[in-house]
């Protein structure tokens, strides 16, 4: 068996592909054979390493030597210099632009910090089972020094000049929140953990409570100092039995440690905390109706104010933040607000947690800074759109959230962008779509999806998010008028403007930002009839050409509602009335002859 | 909260500058200035310690400057330098697309419904002028429940959930709750189950306040106007207390008139055979609980450890149904008497059945009642013989008003005239059963002289009178004080029980009415819409009814004394015990549902 | 377990086991001690990253390899779930996609035994916050 010094890796990704990376593996391949290094060396293709941009990439390992745009004919350049003579190929090497210098090292190279992790710094790093993996990390120091200094009106001052946000997708100041918090006087108080992750395809929340379990105990006890409460509470979806089992065990650890309990470090401060099980009700996310389903009461929200830090859990003041917040206290503390504010824009600081879906090479969760912009986002880290398709818009914030255009791509991203885009934040969902996406049926989604969640309460959410819905369904089966549109356009203005809570507030947001980027896309739905993406199965046509048709009768013979006619060797048709758009003709046509319209 | 409440704020409201406490809602402050703002599921009954303000309908949205979105004004407190607008076209817009889209969920029958005519979202769709309804779609479909009182078409529920607070807060009874979510949300008992099958004690109050026809009485008109023309049948009508002092509002009277003879002569008109008053049986009522309090009382202060005190009334049947479900270890500390509406019947299907000779089955008794716990009272089996009920068919006020209205009858222009002999003679102590801490009342006046055998030095015991949710006073008999605890609201009543259990209770007799304000404010009577000054008018007009009566106390009644003397015997005797006591049942459910059954 | 007690128990915990976690990187026997992390959140689990892990320790212990398996959370590579991350000593550690059964066992065949690269890494793309 060989035992290779120097590994070679190649993208293989779509874009390198395309610049020819499949001629320079065989390249490699050819010259290290003619150079009998066959043995010593071994060739690589990998995935995507998502700078496409600045391809193809050949990574020399162990080295970590990192050449971009490689061509075909640099590959003997680099056997004979690198390999053989041991000096690497300067002029491929990777140049940093600010600074202007050839960079090797694959890690110090800026592309590889366009994510950066803070939140789910522990994440993939440490047995989340195991509280010495998280103190060899730096746990507890954070909650050890907010003790020692015994000072909870300086650590919130800390939080506050950190520009933390909420990161559950309001995006309020955590450090006022926690201030407000603490300057309501009563004889118990209560943190809570939102871990009632309820967007459609965001997952970060319970990626850190199952990678990083301690993150969240040790910033719920700083929180509980601050705002003097003794008891903690995880409103934790009851669908998450990981997250739950890991916390559990996080919980009991801390407590043999005495890092929950009584008299933590010695400072006299006891906190402890309990988990609470949500049965998994979007409209639970909402703090108000969150409290009421702890109390077990009906999960719905109430008007704020009494806001929870008034009157919350049990009528006692109450603060609540979200998973992905906490996890960024214990890091501020110890790191400091400076650092923390240095990173992000002007009003939100710090990292925001995605989780990337859709058509998109790469999906996943990533961390990046505040500031970044959706086109870093979606063509670099996620590697660009899946199929070399063409990007058509990005759905962030999830069902409260919008759509945005190519136009957008270059914003940075934050919430004030976000929100002046026509969407929002959210909890970090970033759904990719391509040109097949059909906007109103995107819309449509995301409306069933509010009413499904909708807690009923109020009039504008109960009624007129079905209603909005229903509207939706006869635009995408074809059966909508100007006047539909009309209506939808009103009653989605009606709805956020009249609804009780957050959730109703925003549900028309992907309504109205797909009516203003794609409004002719719903004017060919209901004018012409069509679907330009050609998803709404209401609105296809199967076509048979006449020219094409050798009349062979396969279609005829399995269409399983018998909607095509027409006699053996002369061209077949289908009656349109009966079609159900199945698609099995296309199928079995070996000519080519039927087509979608 | 005092002295901050006290502080003013300058708010501008339409244009116009004003100053409102601290603490104000804009829905309050707009009303202070004479600006009307629509409003739905807020409720309010105002003194009564009864507010329903979920801010859900968003039909009293306002726009408030500097807010991204519009306020509802039931819930938004005014803030200093608050700028408010009320009727601005965004305002109008929305309001109207939010009556619309609950239009677009709400049955159009409204020829038939129950609430045709007295409905708060008709009226709305009248004010805001609704001609057509731009958002059509799916319409909410739920099973029809008939309980023995209650009517529930949830097809009908707007989700203003004040049927909801009345259950849970005013009456802690928690049958109702909403449940599911969007679009199929709904307030119902728990799993869509039937009423019947919860501890809902059909004191109707879900009925009082609902805005819509989601919750009716269950309609016996039909009922009495088949058993009024039919000769073979000899019908009798009782009509309680309370109805006198409310029937006039059907009328465009003004609230607190006092219609008796109008009504008796309507019911004349409307051919029932024999036209009496269940003050008559409340008087019984008195002579029966009254003894029972007094021998239960002697036996006590003798040092007997087993006999029960305080004694509980059991007049209310709502306040019946809610001990039996939730304090059934305590069946034994309400009194035995029946309620008036059923000493009358079991006294007219017998007393005066035979006095008359007429066959039992051949005698309709109908009882006209402030009540809709009353219907199910009177279809309770040990109120029936041989399955004969002793009261047949019990109506409300709303139900009898419509009888006449359907007979043409112009009730204002009616002479009065007087109810029949002999079980339509009554007191004063019969009439103030009508309203909380009248029963307890007439009580004191028959039972201090009974105890004393002296004349009792006073009549009107202002002490045992008001409208708080609970009160006490200590009666002094000649040298005995006689602790009275006096609730209504059950929730009120639930506070007295608990007292009684933990063994805390320093009465000697409660008197506890389901209702707010008690009869006055029933579930059958003519609605108030949230206006509290409609209760406290038929309140007065009680006490007014027991002032203009000769006689003020049971015992005095001539028809009382009669029948005691022909056919009863003694108060608390073998066949009062007989015909005119009870016993009550431990109706503490257990609530099964079959999860596999939809 | 004993409590800890202070800011300075705390410390000194953190050390100790700073210390045995670097002698497990870094020790004398660093030759040999190789850490698998496989990625136990439910996407990876859902994935099959148990059977995977299951996998590496028979195959380590089958082959005598001194190597730790570990689990940890999620690394955000959803597209090529299950992930694992091999560290070698001295090496950085590299972390490889769409780990099947059968390709957990050609990297303990492969890349662990005979230092040969396998098909499938994921390049690390985000900065870590270390100091």
């Amino acid at each position: 068996m060989a035992n290779y010094k120097y590994h070679i890796l190649i993208c293989g990704g779509t874009g390198c592909r395309a610049s020819k990376s499949g001629e320079i593996v065989q390249n490699f391949k050819n010259i290290l054979k003619q150079e009998n290094l066959d043995n010593e060396i071994q060739v690589i293709t990998t995935g995507c390493f998502g700078f496409c941009e600045k391809g193809p990439i050949v990574k020399i390992l162990p080295d970590n030597t990192f050449y971009t745009q490689v061509k075909p004919e640099d590959c003997e350049e680099i056997v004979k210099e690198h390999f053989i003579k041991g000096r690497k190929v300067t002029r491929l090497l990777y140049t940093d632009p600010e600074k202007k210098e050839h960079v090797s090292d694959s890690k110090h190279m800026n592309f590889y910090k366009k994510q950066m992790r803070i939140a789910l710094r522990n994440c993939g790093f440490i047995n989340p089972e195991n509280i010495d993996e998280y103190i060899a990390r730096d746990g507890y120091a954070a909650l050890a020094k907010v003790l020692e200094q015994n000072d909870p009106q300086a650590t919130i001052d800390i939080i506050k000049k950190s520009g933390l946000r909420g990161r559950g997708g309001g995006g309020f100041p955590t450090g006022l929140k926690w201030e407000i918090a603490s300057k309501n006087p009563a004889d118990q108080k209560y943190i809570i953990c939102n871990a009632d992750e309820g967007d459609p395809g965001a997952f970060m929340d319970r990626s850190i409570l199952e990678g990083d379990p301690h993150s969240i105990i040790e910033a719920m006890t700083i929180g509980g100092f601050c705002i003097g409460a003794t008891k903690g509470l995880v409103y934790i979806r009851a669908e998450y039995p990981l997250a739950i089992q890991r916390l559990q065990i996080a919980i009991e650890q801390a407590r043999e440690y005495g890092l929950l309990g009584k008299d933590l470090l010695g400072s006299g401060f006891d906190f402890d905390l309990e988990l609470r099980y949500g049965a998994g009700a979007f409209v639970c996310g909402e703090e108000t109706a969150l409290i009421h389903s702890m109390e077990g009461q009906r999960g719905e929200p109430t008007f704020k104010p009494p806001f929870p830090a008034q009157e919350g859990y049990l009528k006692k003041p109450s603060n609540v933040n979200n998973v992905e917040t906490f996890a960024n206290i214990p890091v501020i503390i110890n790191k400091g607000w400076e650092w923390f504010s240095s990173i992000g824009t002007e009003k939100s600081k710090g990292t925001k947690v995605f989780a990337l879906a859709g058509q998109i090479n790469n999906v996943g969760l990533i961390e990046v800074p505040m500031g970044i912009t959706l086109r870093e986002v979606i063509f670099e880290i996620g590697g660009g759109i899946k199929n070399g398709k063409k990007f058509k818009a990005v759905q962030t914030g999830g069902p409260s959230g919008g759509c945005l255009t190519e136009e957008f791509l270059d914003t940075p991203i934050d919430y004030d962008n976000l929100i002046a885009a026509g969407s929002m934040m959210g909890s970090g969902g970033m759904i990719v779509m391509d040109e097949t996406s059909c906007m109103p049926a995107v819309a449509r989604f995301y409306l069933d999806f509010t009413c499904e969640e909708s807690c009923g309460k109020c009039s504008p959410c109960r009624v007129g998010n079905k209603r909005l819905c229903e509207l939706l369904d006869k635009i995408t089966s074809g059966k909508g008028t100007m006047e539909d549109l009309e209506n939808i356009k009103n009653l989605s203005q009606v709805i956020k403007d009249t609804a009780l809570c957050g959730l109703g507030q925003t549900s028309p947001n992907p309504v109205l930002s797909t009516i203003s980027h794609f409004w002719d896309e719903y004017v060919a739905h209901v004018v012409d009839k069509k679907c330009p993406a050609g998803q709404c199965k209401a609105l296809k046509q199967y076509i048979i050409d006449p020219e094409k048709c050798k009349g062979c009768t396969a279609c005829a013979r399995n269409c399983p509602v018998g909607a095509i006619k027409g006699t053996v060797k002369n061209p077949h048709e289908i009656n349109q009335e009966l079609c159900i758009k199945c698609g099995t003709c296309q199928a079995k046509c070996k000519f080519g002859a039927i087509s979608v319209q | 909260m005092g002295e901050t409440n006290m502080d003013m704020i300058k708010i501008t409201i339409d244009n116009k500058v004003v100053e409102v406490a601290k603490g104000t809602t804009i829905l309050k402050a707009a009303k202070d200035n004479n600006i009307n703002i629509p409003t739905l599921c807020y409720f309010e009954l105002a003194g009564m310690d009864i507010v329903n303000k979920p801010g859900s309908c968003r039909i009293c949205v306002v726009e408030v400057e500097g807010r991204r979105n519009l306020a509802p004004a039931c819930i938004t407190e005014c803030t200093p330098d608050m700028v408010i607008k009320t009727n601005t076209t965004r305002v109008l817009n929305a309001r109207r697309t939010v009556l619309e889209l609950l239009l677009s969920d709400h049955p159009s029958d409204c020829l038939v419904c129950p609430k045709s005519g007295d409905c708060e979202l008709q009226n709305l769709a009248i004010r805001f002028g609704i001609r057509e309804i731009n958002y059509v779609g799916e319409q909410s479909t739920y099973k029809q429940d008939d309980s023995p009182s209650i009517h529930r078409d949830m097809n009908k529920c707007i989700m203003c959930r004040r049927c909801e607070m009345m259950c849970n807060e005013f009456q802690t009874v928690g049958a109702l709750s909403a449940i599911n979510r969007g679009f199929t949300a709904v307030v119902s008992p728990a799993f869509e189950e039937d009423l019947t099958l919860t501890s809902c004690t059909f004191c109707g109050q879900c009925v009082a306040v609902c805005p819509v026809g989601a919750l009716s009485e269950i309609n016996h008109t039909g009922k009495v106007l088949r058993a009024l023309n039919d000769p073979t049948k000899t019908v009798v009508v009782q009509t309680a207390p309370a109805v006198r002092v409310a029937i006039g509002e059907e009328f465009g009277m003004a609230p607190g008139t006092i219609a008796t003879g109008q009504m008796a002569t309507a019911l004349r008109k409307l051919g029932f055979d024999y036209v009496f008053d269940t003050d008559w049986s409340a008087d019984l009522t008195i002579m029966e609980e009254g003894t029972e309090l007094l021998n239960r009382l002697k036996k006590f202060l003798a040092g007997d450890k087993d006999v029960k005190i305080p004694l509980m009334t059991s007049c209310c049947p709502a306040w019946v149904n809610f001990f039996e479900h939730n304090f059934p270890d305590m069946l034994d500390i309400p009194s035995t008497a029946k309620s008036p509406q059923q000493m009358f019947g079991a006294m007219a299907k017998s007393y005066f059945a035979e006095k008359k000779n007429i066959k039992r089955e051949d005698m309709v008794v109908v009882s006209v009642m402030p009540c809709l716990a009353k219907k199910y009272e009177c279809s309770r089996d040990e109120f029936k013989v041989n399955g004969n009920p002793d009261v047949d068919y019990s109506i409300t006020t709303r139900e009898l008003a419509s009888l006449i209205k359907l007979a043409n009858i112009d009730f204002a222009a009616l002479p009065e005239s007087k109810f029949d002999d002999p079980l339509g003679e009554s007191t004063g102590a019969g009439v103030i059963f009508g309203t909380t801490g009248g029963v307890i009342e007439a009580a004191v006046r028959t039972a201090y002289e009974i105890h004393t055998g002296k004349k009792c030095p006073k009549i009107d015991f202002e002490e045992l009178r008001g409208l708080e949710g609970i009160r006490s006073a200590t009666i002094d008999f000649d040298g005995l004080p006689i602790n009275i605890g006096i609730a209504h609201g059950l929730k009120n009543a639930r506070k007295l029980l608990e007292e009684i259990r933990e063994g805390k209770s320093k009465f000697h007799a409660i008197e506890i009415m389901a209702c707010p304000g008690g009869c006055i404010d029933g579930g059958g009577q003519p609605r108030h819409h949230g206006n509290s000054e409609i209760i406290k008018a038929r309140w007065n007009a009680i006490y007014e009814a027991d002032k203009n009566l000769p006689i003020r106390k049971s015992h005095e009644n001539p028809s009382i004394i009669q029948l005691y003397k022909e056919y009863l015997g003694e108060p608390c005797g073998e066949k009062s015990h007989h015909l005119l006591h009870t016993h009550y049942f431990n109706k503490h459910n257990v609530f099964e549902v079959d999860l596999n059954k939809k | 377990m004993d409590k800890i007690k202070s800011l300075a128990d705390l410390k000194k915990k953190r050390d100790a086991i700073q210390g045995s976690l670097n002698l497990r990187e870094n020790g004398d026997n660093s030759e040999s001690m190789i850490q698998i992390k496989v990625a136990m959140a439910t996407c990876g689990i859902a994935a099959g990253a148990k059977q995977v892990m299951e996998t590496l320790i028979e195959q380590c212990s089958s082959k005598k390899i001194d190597a730790v398996v570990t689990q940890t959370g999620c690394m955000g590579y959803c597209y090529a779930e299950p992930t694992v991350e091999i560290t070698k000593p001295g090496q950085d550690p590299i972390v490889f996609g769409h780990v099947s059964v059968e390709k957990a066992k050609e990297l303990v065949e492969k890349y662990i035994l005979n230092n040969e690269m396998v098909e499938g890494i994921i390049p690390q793309n985000y900065q870590s916050i270390d100091k």
